[in-house]
């Protein structure tokens, strides 16, 4: 390989509101090369991308430190047609295409060839006509480049997903310039084969020169087409292998790797063997869009702190939504022996399941109520909590406001939420004090099972502790069966009995929280069950 | 200091302030010009009190996220069929009145339902089809006011036949029966007490349903569908609620008012009235997802005492009817004002 680099990133740091996430990347990227890099959600792969696009909420956050050289010259990029300008090109994992417009209009969006007119020449050369003859040539250069052999003048809209992808990239082909390509999982939407083509047109795309800044979980495909790989963990770089000497079980521990300190008690796996169930789902099926679960067998456990991890998008979230009725969903569920109707958000409350929803602000909480009414509503709807009648008129149920005001004080006390009192509105409280009230209102509910999703996003580290050592609290004093899902495989080790990690919609494995980080890593990049066949 | 007097200046909103500095100021011009005070402030009493309930009407479909109710004419409708009905019955005084009332309720508790349907089809539209519905309705009801079977001569064109007349009397039937209960004089200010009484008396019940468990379970689907959906909460249905409640306040607001006022207007009166009552109520500091009685309270009082006040006050310095000029900016401009910004103030 040549010394001369395309692009070099140099001790990148970034920090938001204080909370490093970056902690100096080094990244370099020669001429034709496939660089390709991976890690857990959260690691700061996003962050490096947007501050190499010079996306507006890295200035808005207060800037980054560190160095971007392109060609060996140093670069401020403040925007993304900037860096556009300098010859990044992004394609991305949604797509971004006009539906109703052909696939040249698409290619050539922004960047038309025009031929001047009359008006033109007065008005300025906003209003030129367009020069459809060179555009679409421009377009099929660029798709037979690709191996794409569809019509150029065919609208997007009826385009299968994967030629979609690839007009995408045609698109930035297209753009005469262009050195560096990021693909930020590019294969995700895509079926097998057609990832197997894309990771040929990869190959197809380093030979003109152009090289390739590769964002994937599926580590097969890391190793099929990159060069060179970096791990990132927590905003650090923990590896850069070259291909040659890695392997699908080297990438997986360094991807997850972390020392964990257990906040749970182990139990005694004899006696957990002999537990009874408290549930059985059967192919559960949750229409959740971008965490469809597709087919979920799990077993729960009477009193177990169950962790379900995996990563972003693969439906882990959709099973406690779906289970509760928050979405459509399909297939049997039996609790305690009793099979259990879907799509009723009361049904699973009345029977004794709660659930402390992922989405804080948008579902959790009442924000312009008070902590009182928070905890006490879910409960009153269902359970006729916290109600008086006036006299003897039954039909008149009034809020009890002695009652509630009592049990919110205690919960306040025993959860420790860090507020002005009661009425306080929650919208004023910090996020961790919100999870808490999030938390007192499903076990103001007395549940049997408990769902909790994502605890500990978007809430400061200390507070993070205390979360977790109240969901030990509640499972271990009370009894509490606890299900928790979290994109922090770290968490889940510290409290969980047993950790399901879910892979394209179904379980994919379950795992001791202490199994080796090799392990948790093949699971949730979905290479165990293969392995297992192999 | 400084940060104090701005933090207290937010808290009580720049509309009520420059509201309220103005209704002083006309009031001391009033004083200065020695108009008959005693009689201003029993108006101010009597306007404020008539057009409570209406803005009240306001307070279930903003709590229940419907936002103001703009479709208010459907109640009012509902209220003048139940007003001319019972004058075709012969009913006078209280019985009148009371029998008008049951006639309106069930007819705005089915015309609230049905509305409520259309509009959990229009979610996020609330507002602009509620304008078009409440105008339609108010229109389409001019076909009935003509059709009416209803021979009553107190109510039909003078000359005979069918068809009511634009504006009745409702002198001899029931002009005046809530302002006239148990009023008395003081200082020489006329206080129409069952008028307020009456007033009060809906609200109380209006705050009583807020605390109920439909109530809040209606404010929970308001504020956050999400919340409300994962309490096992039906949020269309509670959301036909609020509405359904809305519209009676507005039949029984119309009836309140009308009796005060001593006419029935019928045809294209009822098309504008909700514009005063929205305005209102958000004056009183309500925002369009965020209303209570206390705004109600503040509200009508500001924006019809600057009515009332306003002019005799600007009759007597300026010609022309300023008043009226004045009502449309400030309850148009209230509106446009509220829009602008989502959250009320507490």
């Amino acid at each position: 390989m040549s010394v001369d680099l395309i692009l070099e990133m140099k001790g990148i740091e970034k920090d938001y509101y204080g909370n490093k996430v970056l902690k100096g990347i080094d990244l370099k990227l020669g001429p034709g090369e496939v660089h390709a890099m991976i890690g857990e959600n959260g690691a700061g792969k996003s962050t490096l991308m947007n501050i190499l696009f010079g996306m507006p909420v890295i200035r808005k956050t207060g800037g980054f430190k560190g160095q971007i050289l392109i060609d060996g010259n140093e670069v401020t990029i403040n925007s993304p047609e900037e860096a556009m300008a300098l010859g990044i090109g992004m394609v991305h994992q949604e797509f971004m295409l006009i539906p109703g417009f052909t696939l040249t209009e698409n290619i050539k969006l922004n960047r038309e060839i025009t031929n001047p007119n009359l008006i033109s020449k007065v008005l300025g050369q906003k209003l030129e006509g367009l020069n459809f003859n060179k555009m679409n040539q421009d377009a099929r250069d660029a798709l037979d480049s690709l191996g794409l052999a569809v019509d150029e003048t065919k609208l997007i809209s009826g385009l299968p997903v994967s030629y979609m992808q690839f007009v995408e990239i045609a698109r930035e082909i297209d753009k005469k310039n262009i050195k560096v390509m990021v693909f930020d999982e590019p294969t995700a939407a895509l079926t097998e084969e057609d990832a197997e083509t894309l990771l040929v047109v990869m190959k197809k795309i380093t030979d003109s020169g152009i090289s390739i800044l590769f964002i994937s979980h599926r580590l097969d495909e890391v190793l099929k087409v990159a060069d060179r790989i970096t791990v990132i963990r927590d905003g650090e770089i923990v590896g850069q292998p070259n291909r040659q000497n890695t392997s699908v079980h080297e990438l997986a521990r360094l991807m997850v790797g972390r020392k964990v300190e257990r906040v749970k008690k182990e139990v005694d796996q004899e006696e957990f063997l002999t537990r009874s169930e408290i549930m059985r789902i059967k192919n559960l099926r949750v229409e959740m869009p971008g965490e469809a679960v597709k087919g979920l067998d799990l077993t729960i456990k009477q009193g177990e702190i169950l962790g379900i991890g995996g990563l972003a998008g693969q439906g882990k979230i959709g099973i406690a939504n779906g289970i509760m009725g928050l979405y459509e969903s399909t297939g049997e569920i039996y609790f305690q022996g009793q099979k259990i109707g879907l799509n009723s958000p009361t049904e699973a409350l009345k029977q004794g399941l709660a659930f402390v929803s992922e989405d804080r602000r948008g579902v959790g909480l009442l924000l312009d109520e008070s902590i009182e009414r928070n905890i006490g509503l879910t409960a009153m709807q269902i359970q006729g909590k916290f109600l008086k009648q006036i006299a003897r008129f039954k039909f008149i149920n009034l809020e009890d406001h002695d009652i509630l005001r009592k049990h919110a004080l205690k919960m306040i006390e025993n959860l420790d939420i860090r507020c002005t009192g009661p009425d306080q509105l929650t919208q004023r409280l910090s996020g961790g004090n919100q999870q808490k009230v999030c938390i007192a209102r499903a076990i103001t509910m007395n549940p049997e099972l408990l769902f909790v999703s994502e605890p500990t996003r978007g809430i400061d580290v200390g507070a993070k502790k205390i979360v977790l050592d109240l969901l030990v609290r509640l499972n271990e004093e009370r009894g509490m069966t606890i299900v928790i899902t979290s994109s922090e495989m770290a968490e889940l080790k510290m409290i969980a009995d047993r950790i399901a990690i879910v892979y394209n919609g179904e379980l994919e494995g379950i795992l001791s929280p202490d199994a080796s980080d090799v392990e948790f890593g093949l699971m949730m990049a979905g290479e165990y069950k293969n392995k297992e066949v192999s | 200091m400084r940060s104090n007097a701005i933090s207290l200046i937010n808290n009580i909103g720049y509309p009520r302030l420059i509201i309220a500095s103005f209704l002083l100021l006309l009031l001391i011009m009033a004083f200065v010009l020695e108009m008959d005070m005693p009689d201003l402030f029993s108006s101010v009493l009597i306007r404020t009190a008539m057009n409570g309930i209406l803005v009240l009407a306001m307070v279930p479909s903003i709590k229940a996220g419907l936002g103001p109710n703009f479709a208010l004419p459907i109640g009012i409708v509902c209220g003048l069929v139940g007003a001319v009905v019972s004058i075709e019955m012969g009913y006078q005084g209280f019985a009148g009145f009371f029998s008008a009332l049951a006639i309106a309720i069930p007819l705005a508790i089915l015309a609230g339902i049905i509305y409520g349907y259309l509009l959990n089809k229009v979610k996020g539209q609330e507002m602009t089809v509620g304008t078009y519905a409440g105008f339609s309705i108010a229109s389409g009801m001019c076909i009935f006011w003509l059709l009416a079977p209803l021979y009553s001569p107190k109510m039909i064109w003078p000359y005979g036949g069918a068809g009511l007349r634009v504006t009745i009397t409702l002198d001899g039937i029931f002009d005046k029966v809530l302002n006239n209960f148990l009023s008395f004089e003081i200082f020489g200010m006329w206080v129409p007490t069952g008028l307020i009484l009456f007033w009060i008396i809906c609200s109380l019940l209006v705050k009583m349903f807020a605390r109920s468990k439909t109530g809040l379970a209606m404010q929970a689907a308001g504020s956050n569908p999400g919340f409300a959906r994962s309490s096992g909460i039906n949020v269309n249905q509670t959301r036909i609620i609020g509405n359904t409640i809305s519209t009676v306040l507005g039949a029984i607001g119309i009836l309140v008012y009308a009796q005060s006022y001593g006419f029935l207007q019928l045809y294209t009166a009822p098309l504008f009235m909700a514009f005063p009552a929205v305005a209102a109520i958000l004056i009183g500091g309500a925002s369009i997802n965020k209303a209570t009685i206390t705004h109600v309270f503040i509200g009508t009082f500001l924006f019809q005492s600057l009515l009332v006040v306003a002019m005799p006050v600007t009759n007597l310095i300026i010609q022309g009817n300023m008043a009226e000029i004045a009502r449309i900016i400030i309850g148009n401009g209230m509106i446009l004002y509220a829009l602008t910004r989502s959250v009320g103030s507490e």
